[in-house]
């Protein structure tokens, strides 16, 4: 792909400057996104938490077109696209993001299958290809034996890995998950949070909204968002609040170890 | 660990190394395995307050074991163990003492307080979730105990949350 957000691998998938965008609604206007600077790496895992209401979920729209700013720089894999009109967005996202969402959103007359290759026939891969693709992902997820399956007549996790796969059939440069495991029970949650960890560790960006911590400690980076801005941007695994104890490696001696705090302080039954 | 020991000593004698096995296989990965040094000490003062008693058993070419058993002293403070209730958690003193004193001080910043503190809670959550996924799956008790700490944690950093909406 010869995409906007396929770029040199020094170019940010995204970037925002002074990023803005107000409700007017009844009532008072609500400043949902007031001046955000952000960039996202290639490859990076973003998680952005924070109370609801705080204006989070709008920014992961406004960096995946469904909502346009107010004001504002964004730069999608280096492209300029906070002019772009709904037609030309609708080409970037099918081509270059992915976006799951709380509810799933699938399409609740068509089969698991058709759910999933319809973005790649409408991105112009052959029904050939497509099938090959929806196979592979659907086999990854552990839904092989779904494909004829109505999106209705699957548990809530297997309705998150469907619409996982489908955002993810045309290989996109970024990937958006706003809440994905929002509605799920602690298993689905867990599933979920396995699978984005596994295509994260292959190479995948995503930027996720929220209000789990557990969904957030996946990610290498946490952006804590308070009305309407970006309160902490922090890396974890890598944090200087924590010197010489580098947290990344995994394995049951090393999370142990910390200053005080930690794991072991966590973990400790007390006599 | 002085209940555990003796819950454990409930099942029938044992020696401290033996106890200290039991445990870590009990608890899994997940639990801060204790030293065997620490056992031993411990076991001598329970031995000392009447709750068990021990017993020295040859072994050929081998320094002797001590095994230990259950009084009825013993059984009975098991016995009250689990009829008590266990405290509830308390919120983070230490923490909530900064908060406090921060703006009194004139020496810290209650958000930037709050900031650090979520990244240290962030860190830890992530280290339970890599002790979760290296633990094994069937040490359902291990699992329950790094799920209760991460819950914990959850209330903790919502609990931030709402520092840093009334605060900021």
């Amino acid at each position: 792909m010869s995409d906007a957000a396929t770029a040199a691998p020094d170019v940010p998938i995204v970037r925002a400057e002074g990023l803005a965008k107000t409700h007017h609604g009844e009532g008072a206007p609500v400043h949902a996104v007031r001046g955000v600077d952000l960039t996202v790496r290639p490859g990076e895992f973003v998680a952005v938490t924070g109370p609801s209401g705080a204006g989070k979920s709008t920014l992961l729209h406004l960096i995946g077109g469904l909502q346009r700013p107010d004001a504002g720089k964004l730069w999608i894999g280096g492209e300029r696209v906070d002019a772009y009109r709904e037609a030309r967005w609708a080409v970037l996202r099918r081509r270059s993001i992915g976006v799951v969402f709380q509810f799933f959103n699938l399409v609740s007359n068509l089969t698991v299958a058709d759910n999933v290759e319809l973005p790649a026939l409408l991105a112009g891969a052959s029904p050939r290809a497509a099938r090959a693709s929806r196979a592979e992902l659907l086999a990854e997820l552990g839904l092989e034996g779904r494909e004829r399956a109505m999106p209705g007549e699957l548990s809530g996790g297997e309705q998150q890995r469907v619409a996982l796969a489908r955002a993810l059939v045309n290989h996109p440069a970024l990937l958006l998950a706003d809440e994905p495991a929002g509605s799920l029970d602690s298993k689905g949650t867990r599933e979920v949070l396995r699978l984005l960890s596994r295509f994260h560790q292959r190479g995948q960006t995503i930027v996720m909204v929220t209000h789990d911590a557990r969904m957030a400690s996946a990610a290498d980076r946490v952006i804590s968002f308070f009305d309407g801005r970006i309160a902490d941007d922090a890396r974890l695994g890598a944090d200087d609040t924590r010197p010489g104890d580098g947290g990344t490696r995994p394995g049951a001696g090393d999370g142990r170890r910390g200053r005080r705090g930690g794991v072991s302080r966590v973990l400790d039954l007390k006599d | 660990m002085r209940l555990a020991l003796l819950a454990l000593l409930a099942r029938g004698p044992a020696h401290g190394y033996e106890l200290k096995q039991d445990l870590e296989k009990l608890l899994g990965a997940a639990y801060p395995q204790p030293n065997v040094g620490q056992i031993y000490v411990t076991l001598g003062r329970l031995e000392k307050s009447g709750l068990i008693e021990g017993e020295d058993v040859e072994q050929s070419g081998r320094p002797n074991k001590r095994t230990y058993r259950l009084t009825d002293a013993g059984r009975e403070a098991v016995q009250a163990w689990f009829e008590d209730t266990a405290e509830e958690p308390r919120v983070r003193d230490e923490f909530f003492m900064k908060l406090a004193l921060a703006p009194e001080s004139g020496m810290a910043d209650p958000i930037a307080l709050i900031n650090k503190q979520r990244r240290q809670y962030l860190n830890t959550m992530r280290d339970l979730s890599k002790l979760a996924a290296a633990e094994d799956r069937d040490n359902k008790i291990s699992h329950l105990l790094i799920e209760g700490a991460m819950l914990h944690l959850q209330a903790d950093l919502d609990w931030l949350e709402r520092c840093q909406e009334e605060l900021e």
